[in-house]
């Protein structure tokens, strides 16, 4: 299969604390990966590694074949990774629709001057955007509010937010940090056959880092598992069920955990 | 040579001046994460203050030696300050807690043209002569240098005041509050620091410094306006960010190398082909040459921001 | 349709006013015997305009912290009348060519050669201070501006601290009007399309912005360049209005000025923050009187509404372009 995202032994530090240890780790074409790991382990250092927040200290981040470890994070999502926050981050003044509307700007043909213009092609191109931007809301039902403000939504809806917003950039791979968390069991089995969903039609390949293993373990074809900083374990959800070292870093803990 | 020692003797006397502001500035940022932009005007305040003081007092204790006399005015304006620090900080700081940074930064440019325009309106627009407290004179025997007694003293109080201030913060229960809630002041609350008390106690502590600072800067050049604290009051947030903004030995070394550099700047104008105009842009160009170089200052740490 | 042609709509109209009402005592229109000094202050409201919804874009919908203003002001004001005043003679004898429109050509070149100088100023200023945030930001603006403003103080050519007399009087009330019609547009048009949403994304959360691909530097340093362009055209319509300009007219608490207009308008809203410049010019002029008790009362007003109504007195106003209808 070919290989969209390839890490190797990539290390952070901050100050004397080693965030991630020299993670190998890929994502294929198409893909639906899984990253799971107690807290602190590193998950969300692992995404801002690959969307460019942070620089590696040592190691390489490849994407496409391209070394990616020391680019801005917005030329990352140019080359097609986009990604959500697990403390929610949504541009909070902006209404639901603009929030996904504003993603699209790395596709946007008319920049500067045609705003200032506003000629035909100009407007044709706000046209289709926003009609894209509500058939993306729609997909995850949020199309009906789209002209509310984002922060009105449900904590539920401002993660579907996120993702329709990550969507919005066109991407190949889509890093979802804990796309449910906060929601009741039945919202987040709903949220995951979206996720599916997504992936198929607009074929994604999909980094997902979520807490309840009975999720990660429904929809995911790979899982790795992260304990502090270091990959553990990778494999088929029944491998890392079976995993004596998971089982006893994380399974254990996940009781008193949740 | 000579000229070199006269002119770094000038820098530091100034540095001293900027070194107790810009101390004002670091204490208030480690603890709130602001810019008090008001704080030069409390320094303005300060200068006043002295001027009354000494005015008011001076026929009533006629007998007492003279540097008695000018430290009761210097403790008098550093409570003055002090108490005008906290006022401010308890009406318009206070109420804005938890509001975005922005909205405290526009209320203390407010705070700070509230001062400067209530000045003008009490004490007039014109410049007013600082009485002297110390008789001034030149000390002898140090060749051809020309230094007089009020820098020697600026220099050695600003000292005393600096070793002060680092008892207070590093040997007291609340110093130690204070970098408790530098550090994290939820936990901090946690704890037990009433963290409300502790950021007055901030705001008091480094407008007493600014109201030294006044006491010396007006003593050294004798003429005070309700605008004077602006300029000054930028500079020393200069020096703060060339120390490091939240470091306290950062503010002290940065106050004094600022004085120096903006002394040696006019100094050697001609040597340098800086017309001695640009005194006022020296300041300005080291904190544009800091923030692209080297953010965080001389003794500061870098903060990312949590993702 | 809707914005250009409303644009052009209000450009003309700014010119047909300017025309029924130019102030010259022979003009035959009777109109035209509009009160001299009612007549500067309708100038200086348009000035204001174009300085607070110059600003705004900078502050408000990019949400960097700026206290220079004032600087690029200055740029614009001495750069347009290094054409008009310096060399206003070389300069008209290159226009000759325009026959009896060479005066107005040569204001037309001065006002934007301004703007172009304060737009340069705009970019030197904007790339070094990306990296900061707020109060950092709103510092290193006024230190700018201040350096500017050294920067005229000591340079002979421009009369040093004793500024520039003689500029010729040619700001009337349509060009001011026009030019602040221009700004509101620019202004609005850029904000209301998907490219603008970036400015306001930038705001909201740079970081987020980041990972949707958006350049938070680049829009950052063209809100710059955009305001300092338009503030460059407000200080050279104003040093053609008074006729004179010196560094002490162009002080950090000139910027402050503006940055007052722009709270009051409610950050981010440019026909609130218009209105605001408006308000304020006229509120001024009537406290003409009362000069030492006008600041304290301003000073109070900016504390007191930014502890009860931090979104401005006029903030929340419907935008220019209405989004319901869903299209631009």
């Amino acid at each position: 299969m070919n290989r969209l995202l390839e890490l190797e032994k990539v290390t952070v530090r901050f100050g004397g604390l080693v965030a991630v240890s020299e993670v190998d780790f890929h994502v294929a074409d198409g893909e639906l990966v899984g990253l799971i790991g107690p807290n602190g382990a590193g998950k969300t250092t692992l995404f801002n590694l690959i969307t460019g927040v942070y620089t590696p200290t040592s190691g390489s981040i490849r994407f496409l074949g391209q070394e990616v470890g020391h680019m801005s994070s917005s030329d990352i999502t140019g080359m097609g990774v986009a990604r959500t926050f697990q403390n929610i981050r949504l541009f909070s003044s902006l209404s639901v629709l603009d929030n996904v509307v504003a993603a699209f700007n790395l596709h946007l043909k008319s920049g500067f001057l045609g705003a200032l213009w506003r000629g035909n092609a100009f407007r044709s191109e706000e046209q289709s955007i926003r009609e894209e931007a509500v058939r993306l809301l729609e997909i995850f039902g949020l199309a009906e509010t789209a002209h509310a403000p984002c922060r009105s939504l449900s904590y539920g809806d401002q993660r579907r937010l996120e993702i329709v917003r990550a969507l919005a950039t066109r991407p190949r791979l889509l890093l979802l940090d804990e796309p449910a968390a906060g929601m009741n069991p039945t919202e987040k089995v709903e949220l995951m056959r979206l996720i599916q969903f997504t992936q198929e039609r607009f074929g994604l390949a999909v980094l997902l880092v979520e807490h309840d293993m009975k999720v990660v373990m429904g929809i995911c074809q790979r899982i790795a598992v992260l304990e502090y900083g270091r990959k553990i374990a990778e494999g088929t959800p029944a491998e890392i069920q079976r995993d004596k070292r998971v089982i006893a870093a994380y399974l254990g803990e996940e009781v008193t955990d949740a | 040579m000579n000229e070199f020692l006269q002119q770094l003797i000038n820098g530091l006397s100034l540095g001293a001046v900027y070194a107790l502001i810009a101390l004002g500035y670091t204490m208030v940022y480690g603890v709130l994460r602001f810019i008090n932009f008001a704080h030069g005007d409390v320094f303005m305040v300060g200068a006043f203050a002295g001027m009354y003081f000494g005015r008011w007092l001076k026929p009533h204790l006629v007998g007492w030696p003279e540097w008695l006399f000018a430290g009761l005015i210097l403790l008098l304006v550093m409570v003055a300050c002090a108490a005008l620090g906290g006022l401010v900080e308890r009406l318009a700081y206070k109420p804005l807690r938890e509001k975005p940074r922005l909205t405290v930064l526009i209320t203390a440019i407010g705070v700070s043209l509230l001062l400067e325009y209530t000045g003008q309106l009490i004490f007039g627009a014109a410049p007013r002569g600082f009485p002297s407290l110390l008789t001034s004179a030149p000390i002898a025997g140090l060749g051809g240098l020309h230094v007089s007694n009020i820098q020697m003293i600026v220099l050695g109080v600003t000292a005393a005041l600096l070793m002060c201030l680092h008892y207070i913060v590093m040997r007291t229960r609340m110093g130690l509050a204070m970098r408790a809630l530098s550090l994290n002041p939820t936990a901090a609350s946690l704890m037990g620091v009433n963290n409300s008390v502790v950021i007055s106690f901030t705001f008091g502590l480094g407008s007493a410094l600014a109201g030294a600072g006044a006491v010396f800067y007006a003593s050294l050049y004798q003429a005070i306006d309700p605008f004077m604290g602006v300029l000054p009051g930028m500079k020393a947030f200069v020096a703060a960010v060339l120390g490091g903004i939240g470091s306290l030995p950062g503010a002290m070394v940065g106050g004094l190398i600022l004085g120096v550099i903006e002394t040696l700047v006019v100094g050697y104008s001609q040597v340098l082909g800086v017309p001695p105009g640009y005194r006022d842009a020296v300041a300005f160009v080291i904190l544009i040459l800091i923030l692209l170089f080297k953010p965080s200052g001389l003794f500061g740490k870098t903060l990312k921001e949590k993702v | 349709m809707g914005a250009r042609s409303g644009f052009l709509a209000a450009v003309l109209a700014a010119f047909v006013i300017s025309g029924l009402f130019t102030g010259h005592p022979e003009a035959a229109w009777p109109l035209a015997q509009l009160d001299d000094y009612l007549l500067n202050i309708l100038i200086l409201a348009g000035i204001n305009v174009v300085l607070a919804t110059s600003l705004n874009i900078v502050n408000g919908h990019t949400g960097q912290f700026s206290l220079g203003h004032a600087g690029f002001m200055a740029v614009g004001a001495y750069g347009s009348a290094a054409l008009t005043q310096i060399n206003g003679k070389a300069c008209l004898a290159a226009l000759s060519f325009l026959g009896p429109c060479a005066q107005g050509g040569l204001f037309v070149c001065a006002l934007l050669f301004g703007a172009a100088l304060a737009a340069l100023a705009g970019l030197a200023v904007g790339l070094p201070s990306l990296r900061l945030r707020g109060d950092y930001l709103a510092i290193v603006t006024l230190g700018f501006g201040e350096i500017i403003r050294v920067v005229f103080q000591n340079t002979e050519a421009v009369g040093g601290a004793r500024g520039l007399t003689g500029i010729p009087p040619q700001t009337t009330l349509g060009w001011t009007w026009a030019v602040a019609a221009l700004c509101i547009y620019c202004v609005s048009a850029l904000v209301n399309s998907t490219y603008g949403r970036g400015f306001l994304a930038v705001r909201d959360d740079e970081i987020a912005a980041e990972a949707m691909g958006i350049n938070p530097t680049r829009y950052k340093v063209t809100a710059f360049v955009v305001g300092a362009f338009f503030a460059g055209l407000a200080g050279a319509l104003y040093a053609h209005l008074i006729g004179y300009i010196s560094p002490e007219g162009f002080t950090f608490l000139k910027s402050v000025d503006v940055v007052v207009m722009v709270i009051l308008g409610g950050m981010g809203s440019t026909v609130g923050v218009a209105f605001a410049a408006v308000g304020l010019t006229v509120l001024n002029e009537l406290l003409r009187q009362a000069e030492q008790y006008r600041m304290v009362a301003f000073s109070l007003l900016l504390i007191v509404l930014m502890i009860t109504r931090p979104q401005g007195l006029l903030g929340g106003m419907g935008r220019f372009f209405s989004r319901k209808g869903g299209n631009p």
